[in-house]
């Protein structure tokens, strides 16, 4: 007989089930939501000509998507450039070097810069980073750097993909370094034994055994820290510049594709067809983002549950 | 001896790696103290900007900004908590592995997705149901933000909590949802606790989601249909504008917000060490 608690476990099992497909679907429905919403964009003018244009002018119907894909790129690519290397040696640090002591006090501090807002660091760069690249960094690039590529500049006002970079690559660090080091405490013990039995200092160690066994691993962390970068929205906005075009210097000012979503919200429901270009920019960035982390979580899956 | 040297460098580096991260972390904080510390009073957290405080003479505090940004952070909390929960329980105590592994894995993706993304998908929500820029849609947009963050939190609780309890309550008798409820959401009791400051802390000081859904206004909001400031988007606005005076409020809003956030996230590992004491290990 079907007791009145067997009906509430049906109906309990299957609102739990509710609110689990609903979490799980909602990537799926924010991908065709924007893609729906972008469509008329893709029906007047063909892919290839949108992320080739150049120019973006939304009121003759220009919307040429280069010079945010090229600004994105830029600025993601100099915040890998900075935090990378930082961050594996940090990471190889706290996993191979620092006692637990030291574990407990600098994990926490870690975890506090990724607990400060967006914003926050958006406030610290126009305060700090700007002025340091306005009045030292970049007369100094004028005197010194001018015949070099990517790093020449006439003039700068400190709003810079330089400037973003720096901003990106403080904001993306704990989350590199804390995938980083799990992976690197992944690495079974008996492989570093080994290598110390066969004579092996601790450098070498780690540089030719545990850092080549968790070398998938590794690549996966960046790219996770990358893909949190490409998406970043105020704090590179309030740095960067906002000037479409396509960069040849990091000293240049850039414009993002969050950025670009971001500053034009507000008029894009009076100009015909900008809607569909800002959310197709939205579209656009979750697909990367999703292409980014689908790779990296795979790998990592992979990594972790070998090593163990 | 040469092997030594590099043994000793490459150690040296390392450390010197990390050391770097904390001075970042220490001047982010300096920086932001000292300029804070001297617009930060009680007139900025308690009164709202007076008329025209993105003008010369205009003044007053931030507010409204404060008391939206509770607003919008609390009642997205409260919205990702009743879905968070049903969603763990179900992951622990009905999936099977293969669609729970699938769900985490989409979590985590989700977790990846930009809040600028959520923005703009909140924005299509807005257009499809007819809803204007107001609380109620920041506070649904920052839940969908706030939803993988909770989920996993409580999700990693819960999967630490022994079989052998689920079993027991099993052998005398109890249906899987009773002991879903009864035994393995108590016992995830510090993991939820966490799972939701964790959250509000990330949701209090997310400008991108609520920009296009929440607007703006100089009025603290007096119900879910008005339009809520918020503090990042009260720094953000305060700094674009070229006066001195707003600057300064954006400085002390910057350092409350800070403060804010912090305070979760201190909160969050007491609270999380105390009731974890109670837990069956």
């Amino acid at each position: 007989m079907l007791q009145r608690r067997h009906i509430h476990d049906y109906i309990a099992r299957h609102a739990m089930l509710a609110a689990t497909l609903f979490a799980g679907g909602l990537v799926i429905a924010i991908a065709v939501a924007l893609y729906l919403r972008a469509h008329p964009l893709l029906a007047s003018q063909s892919l290839a000509a949108l992320l080739r244009g150049h120019t973006w002018a939304p009121s003759r119907g220009e919307f040429g998507f280069l010079p945010f894909i090229a600004g994105t790129l830029w600025v993601t690519a100099v915040a890998a450039a900075l935090a990378v290397p930082v961050c594996l040696l940090a990471a190889v640090y706290l996993a191979e070097y620092a006692g637990p002591r030291v574990r407990a006090v600098v994990k926490p501090l870690i975890d506090v810069l990724a607990g400060i807002p967006s914003v926050v660091y958006g406030v610290w760069g126009l305060l700090v980073v700007v002025p340091y690249i306005a009045e030292t960094l970049g007369p100094y690039a004028q005197r010194h750097w001018a015949h070099l590529p990517l790093l020449h500049t006439d003039y700068t006002t400190g709003f810079s993909i330089l400037a973003g970079g720096v901003v990106l690559a403080i904001m993306i660090s704990p989350a590199i370094i804390a995938i980083a080091d799990e992976v690197l405490r992944a690495v079974p013990r008996e492989y570093r034994e080994a290598a110390q039995a066969l004579g092996a200092t601790r450098a070498e160690t780690i540089t030719r055994v545990v850092a080549r066994k968790a070398l998938p691993g590794l690549a996966a962390a960046v790219v996770l820290g990358l893909s949190r970068a490409l998406g970043e929205t105020m704090a590179v906005l309030m740095v960067v510049g906002n000037w479409p075009h396509v960069p040849t210097s990091i000293f240049d000012g850039a414009y993002p594709l969050p950025a670009l979503i971001a500053n034009n919200y507000g008029e894009m429901m009076s100009i015909p067809l900008y809607d569909a270009a800002l959310l197709g920019a939205a579209f656009l960035l979750l697909v990367l983002v999703l292409a980014f982390n689908l790779l990296a979580r795979v790998v990592l899956v992979r990594a972790t549950r070998e090593a163990v | 001896m040469r092997r030594r040297l590099t043994e000793g460098v490459f150690h040296g580096i390392a450390l010197l790696a990390t050391l770097a991260l904390l001075a970042a972390l220490g001047l982010i904080l300096w920086t932001i103290a000292a300029q804070g510390a001297r617009a930060l009073n009680w007139t900025l957290i308690t009164q709202p900007p007076t008329s025209g405080s993105y003008t010369e003479e205009g003044g007053g505090g931030i507010a409204h900004a404060l008391i939206g940004s509770l607003y919008l952070a609390g009642g997205a909390t409260l919205l990702a908590l009743l879905i968070s929960v049903p969603a763990a329980l179900y992951l622990r105590v009905y999936a099977s592995s293969w669609f729970a592994g699938a769900v985490r894995l989409l979590m985590d993706v989700l977790w990846g997705v930009p809040s600028i993304v959520f923005g703009a998908f909140g924005f299509t929500l807005m257009l499809l149901v007819g809803l204007r820029a107001s609380l109620l849609a920041g506070i649904i947009t920052v839940a969908l933000f706030e939803l993988p963050i909770m989920i996993r939190a409580i999700d990693e609780v819960m999967t630490m909590a022994p079989r052998e309890l689920e079993e027991a309550a099993y052998s005398v008798g109890a249906t899987r949802a009773e002991t879903a409820v009864r035994v393995i959401m108590k016992q995830a009791l510090p993991g939820i606790v966490t799972g939701v400051l964790l959250a509000f802390g990330r949701g209090i000081g997310d400008a991108a989601s609520v920009m296009f859904t929440a607007g703006f206004t100089d009025h603290i909001p007096t119900g879910v249909m008005d339009k809520a400031a918020t503090l990042p988007l009260a720094i953000f606005f305060q700094l674009g504008t070229p006066f001195a005076h707003a600057h300064e409020r954006a400085y002390g809003a910057a350092l409350l917000l800070v403060i804010l956030v912090l305070m979760t996230s201190v909160v969050a590992r007491v609270i999380s060490a105390r009731l974890g004491r109670y837990s069956v290990q």
